[in-house]
């Protein structure tokens, strides 16, 4: 037996005449999970596109040998066929249909003439289900009744039950916490001992260093090398040097010169309650104050209530039954809307850039211009147009949208490149409070650094800054000092020499103790 | 020295007007010219004006990824009320046009109050307002048409602006029309000019001059023929006023402001919108009371140039006026077209038809023509679009 399962050679793969792919090399061993490295826009789901079919054979140069045969892969359908399966980012699975039937969507268990038989299809996917260590659940309910994390997990049950040899896994703890990406990485080496071999595209590198046996890094569309456990270093650091090309030293940049001033930002015995359960308490009694100049965080596990707290804050955007004060540099203001908000100063990046923040098929400059539109950009209800292109094109350099010009749709453009355009956006209605939930989410190394480098400005021009963030090291890096939220409530204050993953984590547990008692 | 910024024209942006021409000229070829007498310029304003304000209502709805299926009976029911307010009761045709618009309107706020408010698929609702609207067209009419309609009121449809006509070739030729041709060209001219000027102020990239004058003799050509053949007929149509009016106005407001920007904000992601400050429910509730309002100044001419109000009147507008705006490159799903777009695409519909019909072919046969030119139009547009994308 070959000891690689796969060896993809000399690809070049080229759109309208731009190298993605430029004589790309990956090699796989059977039964490793490989991770593959590099930063937005690097070439790694081109790549996984050109293996598994999506890209047809002939659209591209070089060769893919699979177990130890050449494969010409016209579409994705063929690839499946030899066990070649790739999960995107995006999930497949249709939300309403139930757990069984999505596991064996496009690969029915039939009877003759194509009738579904519901016996075989229930069973076998209960079978599916044990094998990603989700016995328990029941085959029959819908999927979208499940969270992301057991979502993730269905489709690869889904991947076991196409008789999987190659498991193709991108980004798949993007959208998970850290609880779940942990399960989901145990699962993982699960099916190692099974024998199936998993490539793995992902940004979060602690993960990486944790469950992959080599790593490919790519860097442009070349590969850079070949990292294999044992041999070589698998700190993150040699990771994001191969990425970047340079020993990125400090990931987060160092903010001087900054006067912490007044606080201009208060929040008093805030309470939210779910918009669609009148009787279940969101949010209890938060207090929290923002200084000018001062970067705070909001730390906690997912579905602490941070993206809830903030989104009730900004024109009551989440929720019911809101009650509490907010004060705008010592003044209290009433907020009913999101336009209130935005007159109040107050701006708030949301996390889901793609589906909240930005209207994708339109260009660069009107989705910056769009919340500031009314206050800044028109006249009696009429738009200045000339105006708008002049602040458009000063945020572009100014942030460093990468961008051919801004009427370029910014649908076209990467994940690091929308998240700057969303700032601008909210950077274009001048606020003096801003809260950014998750603002590095999905993004590269690079495109995180610079906007860092727009937080720290931010900070310099005596604005009050809220980051919400999952990733502990940028609460860390980044923050001058932290809330951390658990079930609804503040479970502790952190100073900036006193904030560190355990601190964190002491408080959200000491919270939950606390909440045990009560109980 | 400063390098000078050049773009080429953006030829996509005038694809529709080229094929509108093209389809111009192959009829004129297929009717022996018959198409482009005088007479058959006047019938294509006269016979599409309600098209024409219908699309530019439908396109915004459209743009909120959305259409609205209930135009054609409110057509119907505000020529309706026209007709027996001033056949039935003998009432002042001001007082009946009044009543006709406000009709409208509440239609109009009643279809946005279930879709803005309630949040009900604009789909169902403006379903059932085209039953409805249908239904109470023909109980206060009765089953009947009402007219005639008197000749002050059917100037609205079928009259034409104030003429100072002199002797010319085997005719008479307009000397107003031949001076509005002359005003636009010089409006068209100096509006090119004032443009440059800007692009030159911000140091935008400009388009190269040969392209400027080809784009601009084009137009002038277009301009002139189309006034000269009004001018060789009867001078100018009233409803060719209500038109550029109101087409005026919607590109204005599209383009131009922050109305128009929301609207293009929700249709191209509502939930953005909403996050940016946009009432989105407001702007559905205005889009849909717009679209009423319209409806209503199409009942309006239509009922007055058939000088009368008839149950069947603007049937199946609704679907002429979604197409318009769809052969104009609207986007089905929201958040894309363009005013001038859907007033293209209704007048691609519009020769059509009166090619078809001055050639000789069936309306059974032209519907058939109209449901494949729509198809092609779409599918080109979307196929296009895609391989940008890839």
């Amino acid at each position: 037996m070959s000891e690689y399962i796969l060896e993809m050679n000399h690809i070049t793969k080229a759109f309208s005449g731009v190298k993605a792919l430029d004589d790309v090399n990956l090699k796989v061993k059977r039964g490793e999970i490989h991770a593959l490295c590099g930063e937005n826009g690097a070439g790694k789901s081109t790549l996984m596109n050109v293996l598994s079919g999506v890209y047809p054979f002939g659209s591209y140069e070089g060769d893919i040998v699979y177990n130890k045969e050449v494969c010409k892969f016209h579409s994705i359908k063929e690839s499946e066929a030899k066990g070649v399966v790739i999960i995107h980012q995006e999930l497949a699975l249709s939300p309403y249909l139930s757990v069984a039937e999505n596991v064996f969507l496009g690969n029915e268990q039939t009877s003759m003439k194509g009738v579904i038989n519901w016996t075989e299809t229930r069973k076998k996917a209960h079978e599916m289900l044990e094998k990603v260590g989700l016995g328990d659940e029941d085959v029959n309910v819908p999927v979208g009744s499940l969270g992301v994390g057991k979502q993730q997990l269905i489709e690869i049950a889904k991947a076991m039950a196409k008789k999987v040899e190659l498991l193709i896994l991108d980004e798949p703890t993007a959208a998970l916490n850290d609880e779940e990406s942990k399960t989901l990485l145990e699962i993982m080496l699960e099916l190692k001992k099974q024998g199936i071999t998993c490539i793995i595209i992902s940004h979060k590198l602690n993960e990486i260093s944790y469950v992959a046996d080599s790593i490919t890094v790519i860097r442009d569309g070349h590969t850079i090398e070949t990292l294999e456990k044992g041999k070589d270093d698998f700190s993150e650091d040699r990771i994001i040097k191969g990425m970047v090309g340079r020993e990125l030293t400090n990931r987060y940049p160092i903010r001087e010169g900054v006067k912490i001033g007044d606080t201009i930002f208060e929040i008093k015995n805030w309470n939210v309650y779910h918009p669609d359960d009148s009787e279940r308490q969101m949010i209890k009694d938060v207090n929290i104050h923002v200084k000018a100049g001062e970067v705070v965080g909001l730390a906690g596990l997912m579905g602490a209530g941070r993206t809830e707290l903030a989104m009730s804050i900004f024109g009551k955007s989440y929720g019911q039954k809101i009650s509490g004060q907010i004060f705008v540099n010592g003044k209290e203001v009433h907020i009913k809307n999101v336009k209130d908000a935005i007159e109040q100063k107050i701006a708030y990046v949301s996390e889901d850039r793609k589906n909240y923040g930005l209207v994708l098929i339109d260009d660069i400059k009107r989705n910056m211009t769009m919340a500031a539109m009314r206050k800044f950009f028109s006249k009696n209800g009429i738009v200045n147009s000339n105006d708008e292109i002049v602040a458009a094109e000063e945020y572009k350099k100014k942030i460093n949208v990468k961008a051919n010009s801004i009427n370029q749709t910014v649908g076209s453009l990467s994940g690091g490149n929308q998240q700057k355009v969303v700032l601008a956006k909210w950077m274009l209605t001048q606020p003096d409070v801003l809260i950014l939930d998750e603002p590095t989410r999905g993004i590269d190394v690079g495109a995180k650094y610079e906007i860092y480098c727009v937080i720290n400005d931010l900070a310099k021009a005596g604005k009050a800054v809220i980051i919400i963030s999952s990733e502990m090291p940028e609460i860390i890096g980044t923050c001058d000092r932290v809330y951390v939220i658990n079930e609804g409530e503040i479970a502790g204050e952190l100073k900036k020499d006193d904030i560190s993953q355990e601190k964190i984590m002491q408080s959200i547990m000491a919270h939950n103790r606390k909440d045990d008692r009560n109980e | 020295m400063n390098k000078k910024k050049v773009v080429n024209l953006d030829m996509k942006q005038y694809g529709m007007f080229l094929a509108l021409i093209v389809i111009y000229v192959v009829f004129a070829i297929m009717t022996g010219g018959k198409n482009l007498s005088p007479a058959n310029i006047n019938n294509l304003i006269m016979q599409n004006g309600y098209v024409v304000i219908l699309a530019v209502g439908m396109l915004l709805c459209v743009l909120t990824g959305n259409v609205d299926l209930g135009v054609g009976s409110v057509v119907a029911v505000t020529g309706a009320t026209v007709g027996i307010m001033i056949v039935d009761y003998g009432m002042n045709m001001w007082i009946a046009i009044l009543a006709a618009l406000t009709i409208g309107l509440c239609l109009g706020m009643f279809a946005g109050f279930f879709i803005a408010y309630l949040s009900i698929p604009p789909f169902v609702v403006t379903l059932a307002t085209m039953l409805m609207g249908r239904g109470l067209t023909y109980t206060l009419l009765q089953a009947q048409t009402k007219g005639p309609l008197p000749e002050e009121y059917v100037y609205i449809g079928a009259g034409f602006l104030p003429t100072v006509k002199i002797p010319f070739g085997d005719g008479t030729l307009d000397l107003v029309s031949i001076g509005v041709a002359v005003v636009v060209s010089i409006i068209l001219i100096l509006s090119e000019i004032k443009g440059i000027a800007t692009k030159k102020k911000y140091d935008f990239p400009l388009n190269p001059m040969w392209q400027i004058i080809v784009k601009d003799a084009v137009l002038l050509f277009i301009v002139w023929f189309f006034f000269y053949k009004l001018a060789r007929w009867n001078g100018l149509p009233f409803v060719l006023v209500i038109m550029v009016v109101l087409v005026g106005i919607y590109v204005f407001i599209t383009t131009r402001t922050v109305a128009g920007r929301q609207i293009y904000a929700l249709g191209g992601n509502a939930k953005a919108a909403r996050l940016s400050g946009i009432d989105t429910r407001k702007v559905f509730f205005w889009v849909y009371t717009n679209m009423g309002v319209l409806s209503a100044i199409a009942g309006i001419v239509l009922s007055a140039r058939n000088a009368s109000s008839t149950p069947k009147a603007g049937d199946g507008f609704e679907m002429d006026a979604i197409a318009s705006c769809y052969i104009g490159g609207a986007a089905v799903a929201g958040g894309a077209g363009t005013i001038t777009g859907a007033v293209v695409g209704a007048f691609i519909m519009g020769i059509l038809n009166n090619g078809m019909s001055l050639y000789g072919w069936s309306t059974d046969i032209q519907r058939i023509v109209k449901g494949a030119v729509l198809l092609g139009a779409v599918t080109v547009d979307i196929l296009s679009k895609r391989k940008k994308g890839n």
